[in-house]
């Protein structure tokens, strides 16, 4: 390279370091004039400026550009000298991947242990323990691949960076090995899969227990909430049809279905611990998904078509506060899939409770049906429950439940 | 005509000069050009506005995430009443994922990686003047660009943009009332998107046929390029899959504006009851993960196929287990038309299917595997020259195997049970198909810049742009996958409603900051780029001393690539480094005669009389050097 040239790329470093240094002292001098004055320059307002941060990037540019420059002066100078090229690139990316690799791991391990112990707690259910399994299973074997991989990866590109002396080994095939690492993924791919297939199976495909029936509890979602419906003293929730939707109906069950009658509606989701639930899923308007993560649940909600998903809980909510630790813990029902403005705020409650305790709160829930209702649909409305309304809830419910 | 007589290569030379006389005007030259090279650009510069864009898209919803109580005025003034009072409403945030996964998979991925480097590659590595039908390639970028035009003119609604998710699930995306976003905004959507894939299939039927038909003498299927592999096998994919969504996206079209019922069925919302009946949401799921799977493919394997590529060259190797990486290349591509179900495992699918297609996809894994692999052995004993393609080919293999490996987490149903549309989700996919295909991409943009402008990007600003992205990509990306597994759902517009959620904001902060470091580097990127195109070093021949054909055409990059005949290729793409040679690099158009000193019995695929020439010199060389003794 011409020296004129060198020459120019110097002086202009020289010149952009005197223009940083000035313009740094002249604010610094400014501000200690302002600040020499009286009270110190409340910065605050000025962080929260947007000037404030492109001339930051800017400067931070100019920074950039200047050590690009002094290198680019370096490496030309060096050059003309005769001498080989300054700065060993190669050495230095190699260094770098190094580097990353010691960090990285540090990293992986530092994330595994802090947020790691973040996640969920231990699975509230018993399917969920068998998908406990599986995930720790995957979780260690695709650990072992991931840090072995990134191992090889780094520590390669380290020790076999450029060397101008050396020639790189020929070595374009060898089956053996393309054999050993084909069979060895799909072996260990195939105990995956079995072990998967068969703890999805169990989890879909159950065969009823005539003792042991689940309980029915309906779902059903809508922008942007959720409607529990109870199945009543009879155990079957009663049909419904969206055609019947109106003010007074807002799920449009079907009371000319005899199910129907007894049918509750709760404002939260309460469960017997160590007994099936059966849920039965329905959409009004768009999918969203009934999600329980705790329980290892979900599925979507569909608008047109009923989903089910059957599970056991085995863990009581307030079991589940001592384990975690937590006085506050609940279990929640979300939505996991997109299904409009409110999405981020489709929260239920979810209660594990003993035996005992479900059946005195599922005495207390009130029936859908009101008389509004039973105009509606021309049913008897009972003389009994008018006059005594306000006198005895429990009775009424009895009397509901009877119906 | 012109184009027929320029391929001809018997006729070669009559056929170029034919074509040069044609007066290239502005229009002719820079807009509506039908060199493939200058389309390739055209693709590549649209596909990086359009990538930055979708950035921006993205830093604006970290920002929500990170601080979801502060007000930002700057915002409302850029966007009004999307962002009342400095902080972005719920709504908008959905169109901001919504237009940013559409951006990211569609118009960079697919048109910016594919449409770039097929368009460049395929006629420059295979020996061909340009593409099979020039004029389809010139119409297959403006039917790109109008897509790209009528997307972001979606912003421009008052209703917003399309918002409901990437995938457009109906009935959100069906129902107008459902969201703001479903009304205009889908409509621009779902045109955009059929404009879309005609472009790419144009590109696609046009890549295919070229390498079918148009490959040099002496390029036979087993002596391409992988990356010539990695494209043509994404055409087929993109031209099998890619009718389906148009098919889909056609009958939502029905469903929006004809009153059609194919995915409607049984809705309410309020009280207010819809007309239609006997449609099924899920009917539209299966049409769009039929082109959606494979499309992950579409995305990743040219990714795949330049990486390689720029490895082999960089390690001064043969990439190893060139014929595997292409069966390989072929598992995937067949596969991945049988794996599209694992989107569904939890949609109220039949749990039947689910078991099936939980086989299906845990296969897919082996030739990932075997690729990984691949690479990793390519490594090992090469002599490794760390140009930021090698930096982003590397950094791709790593994404490759961090985003893969979750893959087998979400493959499995039992597992995909509580990860499904988790953050979980959000982390793997970005890590492997989004991280590792902009790697791949970004490697070729420094590997092939001299190609397409003749000039050099600067190194050193690639080393900076490298580092941070890398770095910042995985800050990003590792922590996300925490979020999944403590059953945080994706799309979420703020994480203050749920107390479980809290304690994650902190962990938003870091991740936002990350985000916004990272797309700050890209800056570097996008300087080097633009200002090395006018006033980069001016690159040699064959800057990276590699062997395939594209580096024997002229740096000039004239219109039919090569003056006079086009080289014919005598060997695989792969000789580097080879034993006997002097130079570490044998050119695909090097004849063996001129290498009878490196000469391996492998390489004559059994010409008997070949193979007896080798031997006869052998034993003269032999007994030269005995004498010699």
């Amino acid at each position: 390279m011409s020296l004129k040239r060198i020459i120019s790329n110097k002086t202009m470093a020289a010149l952009a370091v005197l223009m940083t240094a000035f313009t740094s002292t002249t604010t610094f001098a400014q501000e200690a004039a302002a600040s020499g004055m009286a009270k110190p320059v409340d910065m605050n307002p000025i962080y929260k400026t947007t000037t404030f941060y492109v001339l930051l990037f800017l400067l931070l540019c100019l920074f950039i550009a200047i050590v690009g420059k002094a290198l680019k002066v370096y490496e030309l100078t060096r050059e003309t000298e005769g001498k080989v090229s300054a700065i060993n690139w190669n050495k230095i990316n190699a260094i770098l991947f190094a580097l990353f690799l010691v960090v990285g791991l540090y990293g992986v391990y530092w994330e595994f242990t802090v947020h790691g112990n973040m996640i969920l707690p231990e699975a509230a259910s018993e399917h969920g323990k068998r998908i406990d399994q599986m995930f720790m299973v995957t979780l260690i074997l695709t650990t072992i691949v991931f840090v072995l991989t990134h191992i090889v990866l780094f520590a390669f590109a380290y020790i076999y960076k450029f060397d101008a002396k050396r020639k790189a080994y020929y070595y374009p095939h060898n089956n053996t090995l393309e054999r050993i690492w084909t069979i060895i993924p799909a072996f260990v791919l195939t105990i995956l899969v079995l072990m998967g297939f068969l703890t999805w199976r169990s989890i879909f495909y159950k065969i009823e227990d005539p003792n042991n029936k689940p309980i029915s509890i309906e779902v059903t979602s809508s922008q942007f909430q959720w409607d529990i419906r109870y199945p009543g003293a009879d155990g079957v929730v009663g049909k419904k049809n969206y055609k019947l939707v109106s003010s007074i109906n807002n799920i449009g069950v079907d009371f000319n279905d005899k199910n129907s009658l007894d049918d509750q509606i709760a404002d939260e989701i309460v469960i017997p611990v160590n007994k099936p639930v059966r849920f039965t899923l329905h959409s009004k308007d768009v999918i969203h998904s009934f999600y329980l993560p705790h329980f290892r649940v979900q599925l979507n909600t569909v608008p047109g078509m009923a989903t089910y998903f059957e599970f056991t809980p085995t863990i009581t909510t307030t079991e589940m506060k001592a384990k975690t630790n937590d006085p506050n813990f609940n279990y929640i029902l979300l939505c996991a899939k997109i299904c409009g403005t409110n999405h981020y705020n489709m929260q239920r409650t979810v209660r594990v409770v003993s035996e005992q305790e479900y059946k005195e709160w599922v005495a207390q829930q009130e029936t859908y049906l009101t008389d509004d209702l039973r105009k509606a649909f021309n049913l008897p409305i009972p003389a009994a429950t008018t006059p005594a309304v306000a006198a005895d809830t429990a009775k009424t419910n009895q009397i509901a439940l009877n119906n | 005509m012109s184009t027929i007589s320029i391929h001809d290569t018997n006729h070669d030379n009559h056929g170029h000069d034919a074509h040069g006389h044609h007066h290239e005007t502005f229009l002719s030259k820079y807009v509506f050009s039908m060199d493939h090279k200058m389309i390739a650009k055209q693709f590549l510069i649209t596909g990086i506005i359009m990538a930055v864009i979708a950035m921006i898209l993205s830093i604006l919803f970290r920002i929500q995430l990170a601080w979801p109580d502060k007000s930002f005025p700057l915002l409302e003034t850029f966007l009004g009443h999307w962002a009342e009072g400095g902080r972005i409403k719920p709504d908008f945030y959905l169109s901001l994922v919504t237009i940013h996964g559409t951006i990211m998979v569609f118009f960079v991925l697919t048109a910016g990686l594919s449409g770039t480097f097929s368009n460049l590659l395929i006629p420059l590595q295979i020996g061909a003047r340009d593409m099979a039908s020039p004029f389809l390639n010139m119409l297959s970028y403006w039917f790109f660009f109008v897509a790209c035009v009528i997307m972001m003119s979606s912003f421009f609604v008052q209703t917003g943009p399309a918002s409901a998710g990437w995938t457009i699930y109906p009935p959100l995306s069906a129902v107008p009332k459902a969201i703001p976003g479903s009304e205009l905004g889908m409509t621009l959507w779902l045109t955009s998107m059929v404009l879309f894939v005609a472009s790419s299939l144009m590109g696609g039927i046009n890549y295919v046929s070229t390498i079918l038909n148009m490959r040099t003498k002496g390029m036979d299927l087993w002596k391409m390029p992988l990356t010539i592999w990695a494209f043509f096998l994404t055409a087929i994919l993109g031209i099998l899959s890619f009718p389906v969504l148009v098919a889909g996206v056609v009958l939502l079209i029905f469903d929006r504006s004809v009153g059609t019922s194919f995915y409607l069925s049984d809705l309410v919302f309020g009280t207010d009851i819809l007309p239609n009946e006997g449609g099924s949401p899920i009917l539209w799921q299966h049409l769009f993960w039929f082109l959606g799977h494979p499309e992950v493919y579409i995305v990743i394997m040219p990714a795949m196929g330049i990486s390689s590529e720029i490895i082999s060259v960089n390690s001064r190797k043969p990439i190893f287990g060139y014929h595997a990486m292409i069966y390989s290349l072929i598992g995937i591509t067949i596969l991945s038309f049988i794996v599209w179900g694992h989107h569904m495992f939890v949609t109220g699918m039949n749990p039947w299917l689910g078991g099936v297609f939980m086989i299906t996809t845990l296969i897919i894994a082996v030739p990932s595997a075997v690729k990984t692999f691949n690479w990793l052995a390519t490594l090992w004993r090469g002599n490794i020259r760390f140009t930021p393609a090698m930096l982003f080919a590397i950094g791709m293999v790593s994404f490759f195997i961090s985003g893969g490996l979750t893959g087998i987490w979400l493959g499995n149903a039992s597992l995909d049970i509580n990860l499904h549309d988790t953050y979980f989700v959000v982390a793997h996919f970005h890590l492997v198909m989004g991280s590792a295909a902009i790697f791949g991409m970004l490697a070729g943009v420094y590997h092939w810049f001299p190609r397409m402008y003749g000039r050099q990007m600067d190194a050193k600003l690639g080393f900076l742009h490298f580092w941070i992205t890398f770095i910042c990509a995985y800050l990003v990306f590792f922590p996300l996958h925490f979020l999944g597994l403590d059953g945080v759902p994706r799309r979420y517009y703020a994480f203050t409603e749920f107390e479980f959620m809290h304690k994650w904001i902190t962990v938003n902060v870091l991740v936002t900051w990350a985000a916004i470091i990272a797309s700050l580097a890209q800056v570097a990127f996008l300087f080097n780029f633009f200002y090395s195109i006018f006033k980069g070093k001016k690159s040699e021949q064959n800057p990276w001393q590699a062997n395939t054909l594209e580096w024997t055409a002229p740096v000039e990059r004239i219109h039919g690539n090569w003056p006079g005949e086009i080289p014919s290729v005598y060997r695989w793409p792969y000789d580097y480094s080879k034993p006997g040679s002097e130079e570490d690099f044998i050119p695909q158009t090097t004849p063996f005669s001129q290498t009878m000193s490196s000469n391996l019995p492998h390489d004559f695929e059994g010409d008997a009389e070949a193979e007896e020439i080798q031997r006869q010199w052998e034993a003269q060389n032999k007994s030269n050097s005995t004498t010699a003794e």
